[in-house]
């Protein structure tokens, strides 16, 4: 510990800290590793379809996260606000993107550890038959983009309100409109006043869209950039949110 | 050094903080006293940073706290009201990582660390989550997280609130002990401690500064500054000894406890002469008293007529 970190770094390892310093870092894995499992196994009919892929496990994953990410990220935020520590946090001297990052990062490298700690299903995979990995790899890829826009949602929606049930039952909500935009559900609200213009756009927001397309194995750049781009936004908008809430 | 001119706070249509405008140098330690709702709060956490006033400006060591606010936010050390921290984190986790973000490195960092936990008195708890803590260990590593970097600048809201009185007795102690080179300020609602801590006090109530003076100043505006009390098993002959004292103003006897309190006429010393007079006429007082003011009562005058409800 000698060596001078820059804040991003310490805030990064301090969260991450936090949630293996409660049980919830554990319930959440164990909950993840299980779902997943039997999401693939009995809903998938992994062993049933005869093919060497990991198609039916990244399948559910945008089903997954909507639940699991807003579970990891409501308290994000709303936590800080609610114990006060928001104001010991933003009196230090970091600035208010190095928090939002910072914390961002922390979770988001959570989901990941769980996410590779999935990897005895690519062992399986890989002893069963001999599936394309890059498109494993690819698939990975996606599902980890995919997750930090939910959570980068999550993080925005958090900072609006101290109570975590509220800020949970929100993000779901609009992850929910995301991962559908692509969808009749969603497009016929739009379609029916909108130009084609915007419905086309509401259409190309779908976070299912952009999974699907990389988790066919093609690295499309435009698929990464819009993942990334989505997290930047809701990472824009929380650090706006929290300038505005932090005083009430 | 704090200074700030026409430092104002709005939220809608609410002015929780008028356009204050002091300056504080280092060596004085200077109380905020207000009534709650008063403003003390919001003028500290635009002091620290946290909040961007609405107009005029502060400026801490010299760094103005929106312009330049990471150098403003590295010299000063804060104890928000509540010293909330991370629960889960023990104290020693807690204060680690405020000193990385505060850029401690190496041998400094330790030195600092043991230091504050040395104040503080936190060697017992350090291991313990902080959720864990009483109330006067936690507001302890709240205190200690603020003084980690050893700042130039101290800004404690409410930091004796909720400690029992030997817990308050050493915080003031520390506050006292590191007041001789930093430029510190205290709010409270516990007038005592104006005395025991602070150099000069500022009272608001509404946004706005009443008073700024010394604590000394202050309750030479009371009532009872040079007025004399007095305690007697004979109170009707002392009540009439003491009227007839030319430069009493007025007798008033405590329904309670029936202690006599004589004031005097604006400008005059009335201690000699009452004490001569009890002798003379052979009053026997088991205490005699010179006030020197009191505080509770200045607050309330100054703070009255402002829809503030009384402070303890």
């Amino acid at each position: 510990m000698s060596a001078r970190m820059n804040p991003i770094t310490t805030l990064f390892k301090r969260e991450l800290a936090s949630y293996f310093a409660t049980p919830v870092a554990y319930v959440f894995i164990v909950i993840f590793l299980l779902l997943a499992g039997a999401f693939t196994f009995y809903l998938g009919n992994f062993y049933e379809r005869g093919q060497a892929d990991l198609m039916p496990f990244f399948n559910f994953h945008p089903w997954l996260y909507l639940f699991l990410v807003p579970a990891v990220g409501m308290r994000l935020w709303s936590e800080e606000r609610k114990s006060g520590t928001i104001e010991m946090l933003l009196t230090l001297p970091v600035t208010m993107w190095q928090a939002v990052v910072g914390k961002f990062l922390a979770a988001w490298a959570f989901i990941g550890i769980a996410l590779l700690l999935t990897f005895p299903i690519w062992i399986t995979v890989n002893y069963l038959g001999s599936p394309d990995n890059g498109v494993i790899f690819a698939s990975y890829l996606g599902s980890f983009l995919m997750a930090g826009a939910f959570l980068a949602v999550a993080s925005c929606i958090s900072a609006c309100t101290r109570s975590q049930v509220i800020a949970f039952i929100l993000t779901v909500v609009v992850c929910f409109l995301f991962l559908l935009a692509g969808f009749p559900l969603v497009l016929n609200f739009f379609s029916a006043w909108a130009p084609q213009g915007l419905v086309d756009a509401v259409s190309g927001l779908s976070f299912l869209g952009h999974f699907a397309a990389i988790s066919k194995g093609v690295i499309d750049v435009r698929d990464m950039i819009y993942f990334l781009l989505t997290i930047a936004f809701w990472l824009y908008a929380s650090a706006v949110v929290i300038d505005l809430k932090k005083a009430d | 050094m704090i200074e700030t001119q026409q430092l104002t706070k709005r939220y809608g249509d609410l002015t929780a903080v008028d356009a204050i405008s002091f300056t504080l140098e280092p060596g004085r330690v200077l109380g905020f006293l207000g009534p709650n709702g008063a403003g003390k709060s919001t003028t500290m956490k635009m002091l620290a940073g946290f909040l961007a006033p609405t107009s005029g400006s502060a400026k801490v060591g010299g760094h103005d706290v929106v312009e330049d606010a990471i150098a403003a936010k590295r010299v000063v050390g804060y104890l928000p009201e509540g010293a909330p921290s991370y629960g889960e984190m023990t104290p020693r986790q807690f204060l680690g990582f405020v000193a990385d973000v505060r850029g401690l490195t190496g041998a400094h960092r330790r030195q600092r660390l043991d230091d504050v936990i040395e104040r503080l008195h936190l060697n017992g708890v350090m291991e313990q989550p902080i959720e864990t803590l009483s109330k006067g260990f936690k507001r302890r590593v709240g205190l200690a997280q603020a003084i980690v970097h050893d700042p130039q600048v101290l800004i404690l809201d409410e930091p004796t609130d909720g400690l029992d009185p030997n817990q308050k007795h050493e915080v003031r102690a520390l506050i006292n002990s590191m007041a001789r080179d930093k430029t510190i300020i205290v709010s409270t609602h516990i007038l005592e401690e104006v005395h025991a801590v602070c150099g000069r006090a500022i009272i608001i109530a509404k946004g706005r500064i009443l008073a700024d003076a010394t604590p000394g100043e202050l309750e030479a505006r009371s009532r009872y500054h040079q007025a004399v009390s007095l305690t007697t098993p004979n109170v009707a002959a002392a009540k009439e000894a003491l009227s007839r004292v030319p430069d009493v103003a007025a007798v008033e006897i405590d329904p309670q406890d029936h202690r006599i309190t004589a004031f005097p006429k604006t400008g005059k010393q009335i201690f000699a002469p009452i004490s001569e007079l009890l002798k003379a006429q052979g009053i026997q007082v088991s205490e005699l008293q010179l006030e020197s003011g009191r505080m509770d009562e200045v607050f309330r005058t100054i703070t009255q007529g402002e829809g503030t409800e009384a402070v303890a």
